[in-house]
């Protein structure tokens, strides 16, 4: 018998947990000559920000041990074009929207989140917490927990109550579980964890970094254990606060590794890079593997790694 | 998802070999060869599936051939890795193979004279641009260069399918010593080209779209940018090119590339955001000291 692949993330319904996470997808145009979009839970488009955005020099990628090394430096058109081109293309192709957005203060953060309130089909509102901000002499957002709940607060005060407003966390900050508290205190509907984190890699012909923005970030496999740690963790402490794991998501079988760490959704990420058709596939894989262990609602997964041994999985 | 657009498969390995310094695989892809055109490229996986190797290497489509319902070949050369792996399958091993991609070499719709300049490996996507235009009744004249002789593409197939073909190894071991530009202003005299095509190195491309510009003729040149995905999504491989109305964007060599014209693409500053480009930070400076690079995948 098939699993019910359905899940509640707070107010918002998924018709299963597999999305496309932000960055890692475009605005889906590009995936969807791979993946009907359509049978996704959601895509998250890339970060946008108010203006066009060029980006950092190359080169911007090096490949590292299972993973990557990236900085892209929010390159993207601005919310005019993402609106007018990009958001309407999504819905067309019957993509659930998860908007990214990213700025440099609370205020750019509150106007990205007023312009689209105004739209419709915004199924939910992922703040990129991992950008520079420059009134804290350049430290990410998520580097102080006050700044982060001050910019999530106004994205909430600023979005539609019928919209739900995920904070998206990195992992190599110094205490992840008070940063997640302060979001979920600032009203975050949710979470999404984790962002990349930083590193570096050196090019040993040149002895200089191989990205050319210096530390970059880390994604992919190699860091899927530090992922799935953030989630335990932050799920053992905030029980009620839904969360969208992610992290070197590979295969089916990481998708229900995360779910039984806490998350209720699971966004699929730099593997679409190296398997542009990664989604359709993990999706299958998970389905399988949920109708194989007989599971009858896949929400019956999430936390199951946070019960005693032997505890039923909806059987 | 779609007819026209590119695929992924799991092709099998029809034959493995050597072309000159290179090692060449051609595999079985009939849907990728039904859709080819000259200058497009797979991206290729390597490693295996469970392979650490996490991104694809991008190679030029050399030949497509109609045998077993489409065969596709690439060259490469052992570099890394992945390279190393790749030049160990053999026949009727799989690769998972993603292509055709990126935008072809624009064909002119009337008989012209075409050059046709390729450096190293870059000569590769210029062989199946030969056919297509021979097909259109061109006249082809190529120039290929590269460091040394065994590193010259191809050259007997060069010689058969040219008006005339034209070697330079920078230690003079085959062919003029020196760089392709060096003879290439007396071949366009001598064939009265009307249009450049070239592919190679930036530095080449550069030098070529620059002597096409002195003969106030056009240069078609494919970009070999390193990329992640090949398919557009990861914004790794942005080149600054000129648009149409004028405003300089960081374009993505894989999906708006990697063939451009020539005069459009700023090769003075590749590698950098021109402060002119639309949405450069120009006037403000982005000092985060280094300690924040990049940490946005979003």
């Amino acid at each position: 018998m098939s699993s019910d692949l359905r899940i509640k993330l707070g107010r918002m319904e998924l018709v299963n947990p597999i999305m496309a996470a932000a960055g890692c997808a475009g605005t889906g145009r590009e995936l969807a000559r791979f993946v009907d979009l359509a049978r996704l839970g959601a895509v998250a488009t890339k970060s946008v920000m108010l203006e066009p955005r060029a980006g950092r020099p190359s080169p911007r990628v090096a490949e590292t041990p299972s993973g990557m090394l990236s900085s892209i430096g929010l390159q993207g058109p601005g919310i005019e074009v993402f609106l007018q081109r990009d958001l309407p293309w999504l819905l067309s192709r019957g993509g659930n929207a998860v908007v990214s957005i990213a700025g440099g203060s609370a205020s750019e953060y509150a106007e990205l989140a007023r312009r689209l309130s105004e739209e419709t089909g915004v199924a939910m509102i992922e703040v990129n917490l991992s950008c520079p901000n420059p009134a804290d002499s350049g430290r990410d957002f998520t580097d102080d927990p006050a700044e982060a709940a001050r910019v999530v607060h106004a994205v909430r005060s600023h979005t539609q109550s019928d919209i739900p407003v995920f904070a998206k966390l990195a992992p190599d900050v110094p205490d992840l579980v008070g940063l997640a508290t302060a979001c979920a205190e600032a009203r975050a509907d949710g979470l999404s964890m984790v962002n990349t984190m930083r590193g570096m890699a050196i090019d040993p012909a040149t002895l200089r970094p191989a990205v050319a923005g210096g530390l970059a970030g880390l994604s992919g496999p190699a860091i899927r254990p530090i992922a799935v740690g953030c989630v335990y963790r932050v799920h053992a402490a905030l029980p009620d606060v839904p969360i969208i794991g992610m992290g070197g998501v590979r295969t089916g079988t990481d998708v229900l590794e995360f779910m039984a760490a806490g998350a209720t959704a699971v966004a699929v990420g730099t593997v679409n890079f190296a398997d542009p058709s990664a989604c359709a596939r993990i999706l299958r894989e998970f389905e399988e593997s949920t109708e194989s262990r007989g599971v009858v609602r896949v929400g019956d997964l999430v936390g199951a790694a946070h019960r005693p041994h032997g505890a039923a999985l909806g059987r | 998802m779609s007819d026209s657009g590119p695929v992924q498969m799991r092709s099998p390995v029809l034959t493995v070999r050597r072309v000159d310094a290179y090692h060449a695989i051609t595999v079985v892809a009939p849907n990728i060869a039904e859709r080819f055109r000259s200058g497009q490229f797979l991206a290729v996986a390597v490693g295996g599936e469970q392979s650490g190797l996490l991104l694809r290497r991008p190679f030029a489509i050399h030949d497509v051939k109609p045998d077993y319902g489409g065969t596709v070949e690439f060259l490469f050369s052992v570099r890394g890795a992945g390279t190393s792996w790749l030049a160990e399958r053999r026949s009727r091993d799989l690769l998972d193979v993603v292509g055709p991609l990126g935008r072809p070499f624009p064909l002119p719709r009337d008989p012209v004279n075409c050059v046709l300049v390729g450096g190293g490996s870059g000569c590769a996507p210029l062989f199946p641009l030969a056919h297509a235009l021979r097909r259109r009744g061109c006249r082809v004249d190529f120039v290929l260069g590269a460091a040394t002789a065994d590193r010259v593409c191809s050259a007997i197939t060069a010689r058969r399918v040219a008006e005339t073909a034209t070697f330079t190894t920078e230690d003079g071991s085959f062919g003029v010593r020196g760089r392709v530009t060096d003879p290439l202003g007396q071949v366009i005299e001598d064939a009265r080209s009307d249009v450049a095509y070239a592919c190679g190195p930036m530095g080449m491309l550069r030098a070529v779209t620059a002597v096409a510009d002195a003969y106030e003729m056009p240069a078609q040149v494919s970009v070999e940018e390193s990329m992640a995905c090949g398919t557009g999504i990861c914004m790794s491989c942005v080149v600054p090119v000129v648009g149409d109305d004028g405003i300089t964007r960081m374009v993505r060599a894989c999906v708006d590339g990697p063939v451009f014209r020539g005069e459009r693409v700023r090769f003075d500053d590749v590698g950098t955001i021109p402060f002119d480009a639309l949405g450069a930070p120009g006037w403000k400076a982005q000092t985060d000291g280094g300690r924040n690079a990049g940490r946005e995948a979003g």
